[in-house]
């Protein structure tokens, strides 16, 4: 187990080695270079070789990619264009938030979906089994903005159950470590702003989650219903094992392998998901930040969420794997 | 070991109603009566057992013998309650140890279930749960049934796995079951079904799955171990001579119905039943004596004297791992020729692994050869190399003395026009979106033979052929039985006029008469289109009914090379003698002229 972790790690030198090269080279390939980016179209030519030069633009382009790569290496991504603030120190400010929300999301979609596709699989046929499948297809149909949008009108407009947007009531007076605002709540002892946070992330959480949950279930339902038709399972019950050991040590552990690999590709896609979402429910991510680096071609920003993400991705898969092999001992072998 | 305590007196009228868990003196263990079961599925209810009846007592060997969808596997779920989702015991009784299972609620059987009927199921691949330990999964049955504490558990796994006759108790319970061999994983599932010492175990085709010397150490394992507890066996197998070798008693199942019952020895040489006796006609185990002499016939005129002079000049050469098949001394040469044939898998951080290793051998026109072996053995990878699916490392392989590895262009073409296969299994080796007529008519789309009315007429023959009626030129495989696709592969293979039909294994996955009809098939094609054929079986004794040659592989290399009949008469190497020492029934001494009678 410990060389399967080793070995994960070490791939992701050359992953995020070809990463760099190709993040480099679509910087310098911005239209008019990347001294037009920072200084806009209207920038004079005395503007832009003056950047240049500042920047080391000028230099061959093996000498600025040593450079480049000197900085990333000792944590240096550069600074927004737009606030002028280190690239880390946003992310600092505003990833805690969509991580936060993901795993809302995310805890949501399991809690729920594993439960739900189990539920239905054990009345196969009956009226049960048919409402879970309409749920799960309604849950991949809705378009993630549209459930926000309903969610939002309900719970928070009409109902005024739930807080309609923000992250935490900025009324409360928090204490913030980490920006994880709940934690940051638990952790100061400071619980009514944990809990509020905890409100804040219910809705957007529900909407992001939604997808992921709709396919676990219909995963889940999938996997119990072979799962439960297994030799194994009837050897089991010709054993005379009670019905719930069965279903936790047979039909459960079995059922779950083709779920977590799903779970995994579920991971990755939150953090799309979680752009559209925070922009309905005004959630202060890496969301809407990110939104507005795209349109202003914020380089430095851009550069530092694709590693980032890059590195997110590659841990998500690595504990997928190494939970695969914990629960399958067919794949620690090999 | 079993425990019937002393009687209470009991009307036999009120046994139907009666609960108790005392059992009527003088009742059998097991007695099923009138046991009706039914299925629900699409197409309505179906009837999977009809009217069983049968007694076993305590201590005894009972045998269920049917081909599949005889209902004997059912007969013998229904009596341990586990039938499956769709199946229902619609009528009759099934009373054990003095209690009426039928009806019992499920809190009560599962305290039946493990403790007082243990079960051996037929495949140790997927009967084990492959992500827990197997010392967990015999440990689970203890602790469920209280025979043993948290404290002592490990130490009865341990015991109870070397009862089973699993060397290294302590080491292999901390294994996965992908870690052990499909014996010792049988040998698992034994000490599960036994671990509880119950009064009756159930085995349900307990070898099948298994290789023949396997299977003789583990029917010998469940014999030995039954005994000494004391435990009745209810005993399900297709093969009757397997069942005629373990059990006392046997029932002969055919569609649901009970169609024969009494002592084995009774029921195998004066059997009453027309069904029983077409049974015992074809089991090849018990029939391959009588029923050889015509697969020794000379199929055509070129190969006419090979087996009477054979055996002296084979004789002679003492049998090494470089066998060569004795061709007889005649003047046309063999269409096949394969010398020093090697496969080589390298394997990383190991020895390499010889899939096969100098194997030589020919294959005499018109003839068929066999090869014989279990699982591993490379009889597989040998005709897969023949049928150029696999390159050798080393070694060469003639076709009419022309070098097949080294074949050009057009010479390849012809080649694989005039060698045809015929694989295992006939459910996944048809295309199912396929036709009858369109499977069958592929080959000569494929090479461009005739046109659409040429080919139409060719596929019917060929259909005539396999005695498959016209009318399935539109049907689907998945309409069709397993006997019937393995004649559309045949009819297949046949398409083209080959000269050579390499058959991986075509009849294991049939039942015994359906088996002997394909092999007659194959016999009588033989006979008319004067084909060769390499025969790759792990049964003995189906080989006996075919073949005129027989090679016996262990691990890569062939052992022992002669004539079919020196083989089975005189064998010389151990392995041989001991793999036809396996076949059940084997010592069963039935008269077989009383039969035909």
């Amino acid at each position: 187990m410990l060389r399967l972790i080793g070995k994960r790690l070490l791939l992701l030198i050359p992953t995020l080695f070809g990463l760099s090269v190709l993040l480099f080279l679509w910087v310098r390939s911005l239209p008019g270079g990347p001294a037009t980016a920072l200084l806009g179209d209207k920038a004079t030519p005395e503007a832009v070789a003056r950047v240049n030069a500042a920047y080391g633009f000028d230099k061959p382009l093996v000498e600025q990619y040593f450079q480049y790569m000197g900085r990333i290496l000792s944590g240096d991504f550069g600074s927004s264009l737009l606030t002028n603030r280190p690239v880390l120190e946003e992310f600092a400010a505003r990833f805690p938030a969509t991580l936060e929300l993901s795993a809302f999301a995310i805890v949501f979609a399991v809690a729920l979906g594993i439960p739900l596709g189990y539920w239905a699989a054990r009345h196969v046929g009956r009226w049960q089994d048919q409402l879970a499948v309409l749920l799960s297809l309604m849950g991949v149909v809705v378009p993630v903005f549209f459930l926000a949008f309903i969610l939002k009108w309900v719970f928070a407009v009409q109902l005024g159950w739930l807080p309609p947007d923000g992250r935490q009531n900025p009324r409360i007076d928090a204490t913030h470590y980490t920006n994880f605002f709940v934690w940051d709540g638990l952790i100061t002892g400071e619980f009514d702003a944990a809990f509020d946070a905890f409100t804040h992330l219910v809705l957007p959480g529900i909407a992001l989650g939604t997808i992921p949950l709709a396919i676990i279930a219909r995963i889940t339902r999938a996997s119990v219903l072979e799962v439960q038709n297994a030799d194994y399972v009837r050897t089991a019950k010709a054993k005379g094992l009670a019905p719930n050991l069965i279903r936790n040590r047979f039909v459960m552990r079995n059922a779950m392998l083709p779920v977590i690999t799903t779970l995994g590709l579920q991971l990755g896609l939150l953090i799309s998901g979680a752009v559209l979402t925070e922009t309905v429910f005004a959630f202060n991510g890496i969301g809407s930040f990110l939104w507005d680096a795209i349109f202003n071609l914020d380089f430095p920003v851009l550069q530092g969420f694709i590693i980032f993400i890059a590195l997110i991705y590659s841990l998500i898969n690595l504990v997928v794997d190494v939970s695969y092999g914990l629960i399958d001992p067919r794949v620690r072998v090999s | 070991m079993n425990q019937h305590p002393e009687q209470t007196e009991n009307s036999e009228k009120s046994e139907m109603t009666e609960m108790s868990t005392k059992p009527v003196q003088g009742e059998p263990l097991l007695k099923i009566t009138d046991l009706q079961v039914a299925f629900s599925t699409m197409h309505g209810s179906v009837q999977a057992v009809d009217n069983a009846s049968m007694e076993l007592a305590a201590g005894s060997t009972l045998a269920i013998v049917g081909e599949s969808g005889s209902g004997k596997s059912t007969t013998a779920m229904a009596a341990i309650g586990l039938l499956p989702g769709n199946g229902k015991v619609t009528g009759g009784s099934i009373r054990f140890d003095g209690q009426e299972l039928v009806g019992m609620p499920e809190s009560k059987l599962r305290r039946i279930r493990g403790e007082q009927i243990g079960l051996v199921p037929q495949d140790p691949m997927s009967n084990l749960n492959p992500v827990s330990k197997i010392g967990t999964q015999i440990a689970e049955t203890l602790l469920t049934h209280r025979q043993a504490t948290k404290k002592d558990v490990d130490q009865k796994v341990v015991a109870v796995m070397e009862q089973a006759g699993i060397p290294e108790a302590a080491r292999r319970a901390k294994q996965y079951p992908h870690e052990l061999s499909g014996g010792l994983r049988q040998r698992a599932l034994i000490a599960i079904a036994l671990a509880c010492r119950p009064q009756l175990l159930i085995a349900d085709e307990p070898t099948s799955a298994l290789d023949v010397t396997v299977q003789q150490v583990i029917l010998d394992q469940i014999g030995e171990m039954t005994q000494e507890l004391g435990t009745a066996v209810l005993l399900i197998t297709h093969d009757l001579g397997l069942a005629a070798e373990r059990a006392q008693n046997l029932v002969v199942m055919h569609r649901g119905l009970v169609v024969e019952t009494g002592p084995a020895e009774q029921l195998l040489n004066d059997p009453q039943h027309p069904y029983t006796q077409s049974l015992v006609r074809a089991a090849p185990s018990v029939a391959a004596v009588r029923l050889a002499p015509d697969a020794f016939a000379a199929p055509s005129g070129t190969s006419g004297s090979h087996a009477a002079g054979e055996p002296t000049a084979d004789g002679d050469r003492p049998s090494s791992g470089t066998a060569v098949e004795g061709a007889p001394k005649r003047t046309a040469e063999p269409l096949v020729t394969i010398t020093d044939l090697t496969k080589v898998y390298p394997k990383r951080g190991q020895a390499d692994f010889y899939a096969t290793r100098d194997v030589t051998l020919e294959i005499p026109r018109g003839s068929t050869v066999s090869i014989v072996g279990e699982s591993g053995s490379g009889k597989t990878t040998t005709a897969r190399m023949l049928l150029k699916l696999i390159e050798p490392t080393s070694g060469s392989i003639t076709f009419e003395g022309k070098d097949v590895l080294n074949l050009n262009k057009a010479d390849l073409k012809d080649f694989r026009q005039r060698v045809q296969a015929v694989f295992q299994d006939p459910y996944s080796s048809l295309n199912p979106m396929f036709t009858v007529g369109r499977i069958i008519e592929e080959p000569l789309v494929a090479y461009k033979r005739g046109n659409a009315r040429e080919r139409r007429e060719r596929v019917l023959k060929l259909m005539d052929q396999v005695a498959l009626p016209a009318h399935m030129f539109r049907r689907y495989p998945a309409e069709l039985s397993g006997g019937q696709r393995q004649r559309i592969a045949i009819a297949r293979a046949l398409a083209l006029n080959p000269d050579l039909i390499v058959c991986d294994e075509p009849v294991s996955a049939l039942d015994v008469l359906v088996q002997a009809q394909i092999l007659d098939l194959l016999k009588d094609l033989q006979q008319e289109l004067g084909l060769s054929y390499l025969f790759i079986s792990h049964d003995l004794a189906v080989v006996r009914l075919i073949s005129d040659y027989v090679c016996v592989m262990k691990d890569g290399e062939l052992v022992e090379a002669a004539t079919s009949e020196e083989i089975f008469t005189n064998p010389r190497h151990p392995y041989t003698r001991k793999l036809l020492a396996s076949i059940p029934g084997n010592e069963l001494e039935i008269d077989a002229d009383a039969e035909v009678a």
